[in-house]
């Protein structure tokens, strides 16, 4: 059965500098979804690491910002020290309610909520980290219809992360990172 | 009917129950936040669906003080972005000097932790004498903890830390004292303090402002209500005032945008033409 994308959710903690840089510079320009992205980080980083991925990828890459629309063909970052949560509207939201899994922003909050937003029309991936956060948004993503992909802990920076969201949450793929660039873009294609 | 829709629609009668109960509209808050929260609020009461909480309105005692402790938890401390703080103390603050009376309201002050911030700052550049910071928040629970000024002792590292970044000129301890595990915050900051009840959603302007801080509380609101607390704002700030969000907020949506200039656009101060 042929689904509809309309977006892709991605959560990614320690080892994610190096592995955002290797996805997403290999998605193609026009690649017809939105991509919103946890990355687990301190304040320090925020803007480094979305003038480094905009100069690496074909794709615009900026903040997510509070009032935002969600663009197709856009990747938006999660902005530090906010949990990143996504209305039924296609718009964004932004809170400072205590952190979740130790993290704000954390995954589970932008997963749980796009769960909600775009039901079976989302993809969740699951990349490298050292803690649990996602296992439970990956879940309810699943629960909602949607995809799950998970990078192959074997080849994940570090293992914890992906292993948790198998172990908890299952997966519909288990891709090593460049596999998983090549499944989007295909996605893309029909 | 599927698992999904029906916890939505639950939640739309939860919020219906609450505004007519209590006259709070959560249809004006932003719905993936204010379905996380009382979704929470299920967890911690031990039960299954938002549908178990409509009896919990109806016939528990203090629901509605449960209710507002879990829509308004918010992560706070003292000088919280110190990078505000100082860029208040260095460029706004100077401009304040010429009044002989200065006003500042805090809207939705929380806990308070902000509020005492910004009277230190105030203390140090000699002008909280002669300056009354209204400090307001919905929550009646929230501004009990802010007028006690007591926070916990373990907090008190990182808000040193902050007061040092935001440009603090004397020691942070001059500003408390331990009582058991509590920092006791210096009373005298307390005395040009006014904190009172003021729901941003419902109630009218009730003075006019040299300053108003608000930050990380529109994130919360739908575009609907973030524009009449602007128009709120606007009626309630003098000439050449203050407008200070959180980091992420911005009044470029609302219609009122071309009233107010940019001081500085990554720590969201505008001043009012």
């Amino acid at each position: 059965m042929m689904v509809d994308y309309e977006a892709v959710v991605i959560g990614v903690s320690a080892g994610g500098f190096t592995a955002l840089t290797e996805l997403l510079s290999l998605m193609p320009a026009g690649f017809p979804l939105a991509m919103v992205i946890v990355q687990h980080r301190n304040d320090d980083h925020a803007n480094y690491l979305c003038h480094h991925l905009n100069k690496h990828c074909k794709m615009p890459v900026s903040e997510a910002t509070f009032n935002g629309q969600i663009l197709t063909g856009h990747i938006y970052l999660a902005p530090a020290n906010y949990h990143l949560l996504i209305e039924r509207e296609r718009l964004f939201s932004l809170s400072v309610e205590p952190a979740v899994c130790f993290s704000i922003p954390a995954i589970d909050v932008l997963f749980e909520s796009a769960a909600d937003a775009y039901a079976e029309k989302l993809i969740g991936i699951v990349l490298t980290g050292a803690n649990d956060d996602g296992s439970l948004g990956l879940k309810k993503i699943r629960a909602r219809g949607g995809l799950a992909i998970v990078e192959d802990p074997r080849s994940a920076e570090v293992s914890t992360m992906p292993q948790s969201a198998i172990d908890i949450a299952g997966a519909d793929h288990i891709l090593p990172l460049p596999e998983i660039a090549g499944f989007l873009a295909g996605i893309a294609h029909g | 009917m599927n698992s999904h829709e029906k916890e939505e629609l639950e939640l739309d009668l939860f919020i219906e129950l609450v505004k007519r109960y209590f006259d709070y509209d959560f249809n004006e808050y932003r719905r993936a936040s204010i379905k996380r929260r009382i979704q929470q609020l299920v967890v911690q009461n031990n039960l299954e669906h938002i549908c178990e909480l409509i009896p919990r309105v109806l016939y528990q005692e203090d629901f509605r003080h449960s209710l507002l402790q879990c829509v308004s938890v918010t992560v706070t401390e003292m000088f919280r972005d110190p990078r505000v703080f100082r860029t208040l103390r260095d460029e706004v603050i100077p401009a304040l000097t010429i009044l002989p009376k200065i006003h500042i309201w805090h809207a939705g002050c929380a806990t308070g932790e902000e509020v005492y911030s910004m009277a230190i700052i105030l203390k140090e550049c000699g002008l909280l004498a002669h300056t009354t910071i209204h400090a307001t928040d919905f929550n009646q629970a929230s501004l009990d903890i802010a007028r006690r000024g007591e926070y916990p002792l373990e907090n008190i590292k990182q808000h040193t830390k902050n007061y040092i970044a935001a440009g603090g000129t004397s020691s942070f301890a001059d500003y408390y004292s331990v009582k058991g595990k509590l920092a006791v915050l210096d009373p005298e900051l307390r005395k040009n303090i006014d904190f009172y009840h003021h729901d941003l959603a419902k109630e009218e302007s009730f003075g006019k402002m040299n300053m108003i801080i608000c930050r990380n509380v529109l994130i919360y609101f739908r575009q609907d209500l973030q524009e009449r607390v602007f128009n709120l704002f606007n009626a309630s700030l003098t000439t050449n005032s203050f407008l200070v969000l959180g980091d992420k907020e911005s009044i470029d949506f609302s219609v009122l945008a071309d009233i107010f200039t940019t001081i500085s656009s990554s720590h969201k101060i505008y001043r009012r033409t």
